[in-house]
């Protein structure tokens, strides 16, 4: 909420800003943007539009761009929370003023974006240095728009999601179960129920308050995260309902509440955070992105006593995209970086710095990345095992209302199952109403 | 002649202009209100009011279709509207008499004579002075169910704990908690000035008549502030329908649901999550309206029960 007013009176201040420059300007047509020096060469300014902390600007990339490009400047906004930032981003589209040059776009909301902005936005897959064989494909068609709205690619992958397990080693060796990643990998490979059974078998050792996962909803998204088709079929469709994908995953998951494996705990809370520094759980499915926010979560006390092992089965959660509305004032430099942004070097040294892993798989084979290991996590090789996830990952179907979807299933139908005791049917149930009234159904 | 004749001219049309200055001035003082008005008050309140009769949703606000009052007949049915509405008026209950009874006590103790009284005043006042945001989250901390304060305290007096996200009631009495802490301080020192103007005379004579410090209270204050506590009432019932940033906070990562079971989704939420989450614009502004009418029936209701009170 802050950051919303916070935007609202900087984009005022901006306005207003803009206003007053603009009267001011000399010769508009020869020094666009602000922050133009009044008579000399002309330089342009960019602006990106991003959500929480993304990590572009924290990596140096916009420094080294500038320091490549002299004539051009980079300015960021940024909002803390998507739910926050991404209607506006929709209101905005919709009048086509307040845009930034650059926006940053959710996974979640991408589908949403292709089938419904794509003609608002810059087809990037015809811009200069974009090269779709450096992406992975499912990826690259998450980002494109289906043929009867034009085809055009509109969202360059920035990073992606992939899964592992992130587990406490001395809580796996207390509770007799193997420690060595590799050996842990092999306790579940391939099957979500195997990672059932591990867990049946370490709260058997375990012992009272000690929990296997951190909450049931986290397993969900995991479990739902490896299925080609999840909420959507091809044609659109909503399918969420009979989907047996989605269905198992739901039903998956909320075993693990009502075994009492789950540590009841609603990701993203200050609990939650809690449960990492107190070590509550021993295990969660983390994407590549989440291991930054346990190293800091937990704190110096868990170096060593957690690692990363591979998921049952490749996973994705979360990644973003960027697009570039037509609206914007210098569309084609704006493409021109947003391409740069997302090209494979780009994105391994976003992943070296910020721990974004990288949505072009060409930047796989770079040392930077395929060497990559994580102190904090035992030196686990996460450039190996994510890349490896990555690479088995899907092609996903994503819908427009994926994240509406996603979300009531987690915070109303599996945290009543987890928080609530309630049984799985109620809150699959629950999850239903909720979602046909949000769908207008 | 000539100078004569110029001179009465000029003073002719000093006099007028100094008349019309007299007559228009004024309005244009207090213009730049009603424009500012008009751009972010007036004009939303129509808006809403036109998208409220159509089916238009936020990611394409352009196109709108008709349909007539089916936004509105519709919540009828919703019972996610009916739980918000239930919400709204328990959470409403809940923080509004005991913050106003509190506000009311507080206000007599600074009405007394005491060291520091300004100090006393200024402090009752910083929690209004927070933002909602702040206090909220130190507030979800205090109630949190595994490392809470709250929970602490009660588990030393040999209580259970508590899940105070997850309890119908629990939860929004803690919500409550939230707002009472906010608002007591703000509405105390309204009574306080209205007590300062009650007349010392009433309570000299209620001494000598024998009254007890509390009887004066009750039978000297009390009467004397019912104006203050009417207007009190009614700015806390605008408040507590509008409620929204602190249930929105309580809830976490969540968003708008207020719960896992909607269990301290407002009308307020329940509007945010229909128009910015769900992106239902004819929807979320159908609910704007119906809150709008709440309001205007609850204003109806208390200037009957106002009226009633002044011709006893």
């Amino acid at each position: 909420m802050r950051a919303r007013r916070n935007l609202v009176t900087t984009a005022g201040l901006l306005g207003a800003a803009a206003v007053l420059l603009a009267g001011c300007a000399q010769d508009p047509a020869e020094t666009p943007g602000k922050g133009a020096p009044a008579g000399g060469k002309g330089q342009t300014t960019l602006t990106v539009g991003v959500f929480g902390a993304f990590g572009l600007q924290e990596a140096g990339l916009y420094d080294e761009y500038m320091a490549q490009n002299p004539g051009i400047r980079i300015e960021q906004t940024s909002i803390e929370r998507n739910e926050n930032y991404y209607p506006q981003l929709l209101t905005h589209l919709g009048t086509g003023s307040g845009l930034a040059d650059i926006q940053a776009v959710e996974v979640n909301n991408i589908a949403e974006i292709t089938s419904t902005q794509a003609d608002k936005l810059v087809d990037l897959g015809k811009a200069p240095g974009v090269d779709k064989a450096s992406y992975l494909p499912w990826k690259w068609a998450q980002g494109t728009a289906s043929a009867a709205k034009g085809g055009a690619t509109v969202g360059l992958g920035t990073d992606i999601g992939p899964q592992g397990i992130c587990y406490r080693k001395d809580l796996f060796e207390a509770a007799g179960l193997p420690g060595d990643r590799a050996a842990v990998g092999a306790l579940w490979a391939g099957d979500w129920n195997k990672y059932l059974e591990a867990g049946k078998a370490y709260k058997a050792k375990a012992g009272e308050g000690k929990a296997f996962v951190d909450s049931a909803s986290g397993v969900m998204a995991a479990v739902t995260g490896s299925s080609a088709q999840r909420f959507y079929d091809e044609q659109g469709k909503v399918v969420y309902k009979t989907n047996p994908a989605v269905r198992g995953a739901f039903d998956l998951a909320a075993s693990f509440a009502t075994e009492g494996l789950s540590a009841k705990l609603q990701q993203f809370t200050p609990a939650w955070d809690q449960g990492f520094a107190n070590g509550t759980f021993a295990t969660v499915s983390c994407p590549a992105w989440m291991l930054g926010y346990i190293q800091d979560k937990a704190g110096p006390a868990g170096k060593d006593k957690w690692d990363v092992a591979p998921a049952p089965k490749p996973s994705n959660w979360g990644g973003s995209f960027l697009v570039v509305p037509k609206a914007g004032k210098h569309a084609e430099e704006a493409a021109k970086l947003a391409a740069w942004l997302t090209a494979p070097a780009q994105q391994a040294k976003l992943f070296e710095k910020r721990g974004s892993f990288p949505s072009a798989s060409a930047a796989y084979k770079l040392p930077t990345v395929s060497g990559a290991q994580h102190a904090y996590f035992g030196g686990a090789p996460i450039g190996e095992i994510f890349a490896k996830a990555a690479e088995g990952i899907p092609v996903t179907v994503v819908g427009p209302k994926d994240l509406v979807i996603a979300q009531n299933l987690a915070d109303i139908g599996m945290l009543q199952v987890d928080q609530k005791g309630r049984s799985p049917q109620e809150g699959w149930e629950a999850a239903v109403k909720a979602i046909n009234n949000a769908l207008d159904q | 002649m000539r100078g004569d004749e110029g001179d009465g001219r000029g003073q002719v049309w000093r006099s007028r202009r100094y008349r019309w200055d007299l007559r228009w001035s004024p309005y244009a003082f207090v213009a730049p209100f009603f424009l500012f008005f008009a751009a972010f008050g007036l004009f939303p309140l129509l808006y809403t009011g036109w998208a409220a009769l159509h089916q238009v949703e936020l990611t394409d606000p352009d196109s709108m279709t008709w349909v007539g009052l089916r936004n509105f007949t519709r919540l009828w049915d919703d019972e996610f509207f009916w739980n918000a509405l239930r919400n709204t008026v328990t959470i409403g209950l809940l923080s509004t008499v005991p913050q106003l009874a509190i506000a009311l006590g507080l206000a007599h103790l600074l009405n007394y004579k005491l060291r520091g009284s300004a100090f006393f005043r200024v402090a009752v006042l910083t929690p209004y002075a927070t933002s909602v945001a702040a206090a909220t989250l130190v507030f979800v901390l205090l109630f949190g169910r595994d490392y809470g304060m709250v929970n602490w305290a009660l588990s030393t007096v040999g209580f259970d704990a508590v899940d105070w996200q997850n309890g119908t009631f629990a939860s929004q009495l803690a919500v409550s908690t939230i707002v009472i802490w906010r608002w007591t301080g703000y509405n105390a020192l309204i009574y306080l000035a209205a007590m300062q103007a009650v007349p010392g005379e009433l309570y000299e004579s209620a001494a000598l008549d024998g009254a007890s410090r509390l009887q004066q209270f009750i039978h000297v204050t009390v009467p004397s502030l019912r104006p203050t506590i009417f207007f009190t009432c009614v700015v806390s019932t605008i408040g507590a329908t509008q409620l929204f940033g602190e249930p929105l906070l309580f809830n976490g990562g969540a968003g708008a649901t207020g719960g896992s079971d909607h269990q301290f989704q407002t009308l307020g939420l329940y509007l945010y999550e229909q128009g910015w989450v769900n992106l239902h614009l004819g929807r979320a502004s159908a609910i704007a309206w119906a809150m709008f009418l709440i309001l205007l029936v609850i204003a109806g209701a208390a200037r009957l029960l106002r009226g009633r009170e002044a011709s006893r």
